[in-house]
């Protein structure tokens, strides 16, 4: 049942959040912040993209002059030092960057929805000040670390152990596929504190990096996003203060999991700059590239995957939107960030892989940045949750709206 | 006493790395319906010359201005969130804008100059789709106050300019005394981005509304534009094998 409103502004919303008729022109401000975005990926990301990619190379600068801009800590209030803008404007911001470079999105999306968003969420003020803060300007990013060698999806089955001595915390155990780890200051890590509760008896803490009792693993060798760091982090006798603990104690499954759910719209929107860039080099590729005669954009072999790539982009835009307007409403986004992390991932390998096949030959050597796409959108359908986790989440909120 | 505000002058421009420019088909001027603007490089700047003098603390107050129709507000609003105070938008459109040219552009920023008593006038040297380089003189000449144009690098020296332009020979300095007009030129600064945060508290500053009427204006154009053509289709060349075969082939179309 719909219920439909009209607001002041002019703009309608059905069941509270804004139609999607708004969605055909974005507010004033998203549509300049979306620009100083897309200017700054086009002049500075865009023609360092392919280097960062071939040395492995972490944007540091770059990191810290997004930083500047406000872009690493977007929905934090401007009283911790972030931006103070919502979620839309994250997920806008995120987009462009991704589309100049892949992997700085990556760290972009990372610092914001993965570190300091559970943070902002569950942190006490202090934690806030302390564990936010410094990490707003891009001098310092943070790290998120969930997944183990023995559980990624299975993400209950936490084998890091958390046990009280004193007035510390004493981390053991290892984490794997941690992505910044080689150059975060710090990292959001999930142990368990009481075994026989299962799930429940996970908790949240905050650890600094580098600190005693915690090293790194060897940096993996990626097939994509190769300008970010992925490592294990190892614990051993790791120790922290009581203060550390992030949300009461056993919360820490529900954190991660809430934490999921944004961060899902980040990595939604990374891959739709992705899947854009590929589109932009294929559409542009078809002006030029002349073949029997004429510019190749005039086969209907090539429109036809032209098409389908604008489709599976916009498609997958419109649900990311929607679900980052539904969290900014503060209603219910979970099965929406589901749909939008699947579709735009989906859309990413799916305009990766057709914008190879539109340059050919060119589109298989580095010269060209479509390989860079390919390659760089496959993580998408896999980290913060795979496409088959995302199924089973949307299938088991749609199973909930039938449940009579 | 130490100058109050400064007016930056913006122009929103064609894009200049749009696809096609393409010239409307009854050659009166070129298609602007659907062409991407924004706003000129030059006028950014001038945003960000303002902005660091404000910073350095020589001026109190920059005011961004622009004239045209509603559109050139998104310029001011980009300006404002570049860190400018205030806006003015004096609106022109329809006949007016397509006839509106730098002579009736001068005499808007003149009036508007003198009205609210500023110190400084800084504009982009030039527009990049009419490369009139016009407008910063004629403001300077109306209001009958030194201008430093093509500035490279601007010094405030207590109550007055020094001003290095970029001249054929190389570089002139000279020093002129406020109120001034500057125009800046491409080596002069370069623009910051848009901070998010800035962004958010430029939805925050005023825009003032005016139309010309209101400052004395009259924007009959002097200049009659009688016809824009493409330039010519560029003529396939002649390839030859030899110096001597290229000097008998000048010499025999009349070129030497």
């Amino acid at each position: 049942p719909f219920t439909e409103e009209w607001l002041p502004s002019g703009h309608s919303t059905i069941n509270g959040c804004r139609s999607l008729s708004s969605l055909a022109e974005l507010p004033e401000m998203h549509q300049m912040m979306r620009q100083t975005c897309r200017d700054y990926a086009d002049r500075e990301l865009g023609p360092i993209a392919g280097k960062l990619d071939k040395e492995h190379l972490f944007p540091a600068q770059q990191v810290r002059e997004l930083g500047a801009m406000g872009v690493m800590a977007i929905e934090v209030p401007e009283a911790l030092g972030g931006a103070g803008m919502d979620y839309l404007a994250y997920s806008l911001a995120v987009e462009e960057i991704s589309r100049g470079c892949g992997s700085t999105g990556c760290v972009v999306s990372v610092n914001n929805s993965l570190y300091i968003g559970p943070i902002l969420k569950f942190g006490t003020q202090k934690q806030k000040e302390q564990w936010i803060t410094p990490f707003t300007t891009g001098e310092k990013v943070g790290c998120f670390a969930l997944s183990e060698p023995g559980n990624g999806s299975d993400a209950g089955a936490a084998s890091t152990l958390a046990r009280q001595e004193g007035e510390e915390w004493v981390l053991n155990g290892t984490k794997a596929w941690i992505t910044n780890s080689w150059d975060a200051s710090a990292t959001v890590i999930f142990a368990t504190t009481d075994k026989s509760l299962k799930h429940k008896g996970i908790s949240a803490f905050l650890v600094p990096m580098p600190h005693p009792g915690l090293s790194l693993g060897k940096k993996e060798d990626k097939l994509g996003i190769r300008a970010t760091s992925t490592a294990n982090l190892i614990l051993e006798d790791c120790r922290i203060p009581l203060g550390n603990m992030l949300g009461s104690r056993g919360s820490g499954f529900k954190i991660a999991m809430q934490t999921l759910d944004s961060g899902r719209i980040g990595i939604a929107s990374q891959a739709l700059g992705i899947a854009q860039a590929a589109l932009d080099c294929a559409a542009d590729y078809a002006h030029k590239r002349t073949a029997f005669g004429a510019p190749i954009g005039k086969l209907q072999a090539v429109q036809f995957k032209l098409a389908d790539m604008a489709v599976a982009v916009e498609s997958a835009r419109l649900l990311t939107w929607k679900a980052a307007m539904l969290k900014d409403a503060k209603k219910p986004f979970t099965k929406e960030a589901a749909m939008a992390k699947l579709a735009a991932s989906e859309a990413a390998t799916f305009c990766g892989h057709q914008s190879i096949q539109v340059l050919g030959g060119m589109g298989y050597v580095t010269d060209m940045p479509a390989e860079r796409h390919y390659r760089d959108a496959r993580i998408t359908e896999i980290y913060e949750g795979t496409s088959e986790i995302q199924r089973l989440v949307i299938a088991g909120q749609l199973l909930k709206e039938y449940a009579s | 006493m130490s100058p109050a505000s400064v007016f930056v002058c913006l122009s929103l421009t064609l894009l200049s790395d749009y696809p096609v420019i393409r010239v409307k088909p009854d050659n009166s001027g070129v298609v602007t319906d659907g062409v991407k603007h924004s706003m000129n490089p030059f006028c950014e700047i001038a945003v960000e010359e303002a902005v660091k003098l404000k910073e350095k603390k020589f001026i109190k107050e920059v005011v961004a201005v622009s004239c045209g129709p509603t559109q050139v507000t998104e310029t001011i609003r980009t300006a404002l969130a570049m860190g400018c105070d205030r806006g003015i938008h004096v609106e022109v459109s329809g006949k007016d804008y397509e006839a509106m040219g730098p002579l009736q552009i001068a005499k808007i920023f003149a009036a508007l100059a003198k009205k609210e008593e500023a110190s400084l006038v800084i504009l982009g040297k030039q527009a990049i789709d009419d490369d009139c380089n016009q407008t910063g003189q004629m403001t300077a000449a109306l209001l009958d106050w030194p201008q430093g144009t093509f500035a490279s690098e601007v010094t405030i020296d207590g109550e007055k300019v020094k001003v290095v332009r970029e001249i054929d020979g190389g570089l002139e300095t000279i020093k002129i005394s406020m109120p001034a007009v500057l125009t800046a030129d491409l080596r002069l600064n370069t623009p910051r981005y848009a901070t998010l945060p800035n962004i958010m508290k430029a939805k925050k500053k005023k825009i003032a509304n005016m139309k010309p009427a209101d400052l004395g204006v009259d924007m009959v154009s002097r200049v009659e534009v009688l016809r824009v053509d493409e330039p010519p289709t560029r003529l396939a060349g002649v390839k030859v094998e030899t110096v001597d075969d290229l000097v008998a082939k000048l010499k025999a179309n009349g070129t030497i």
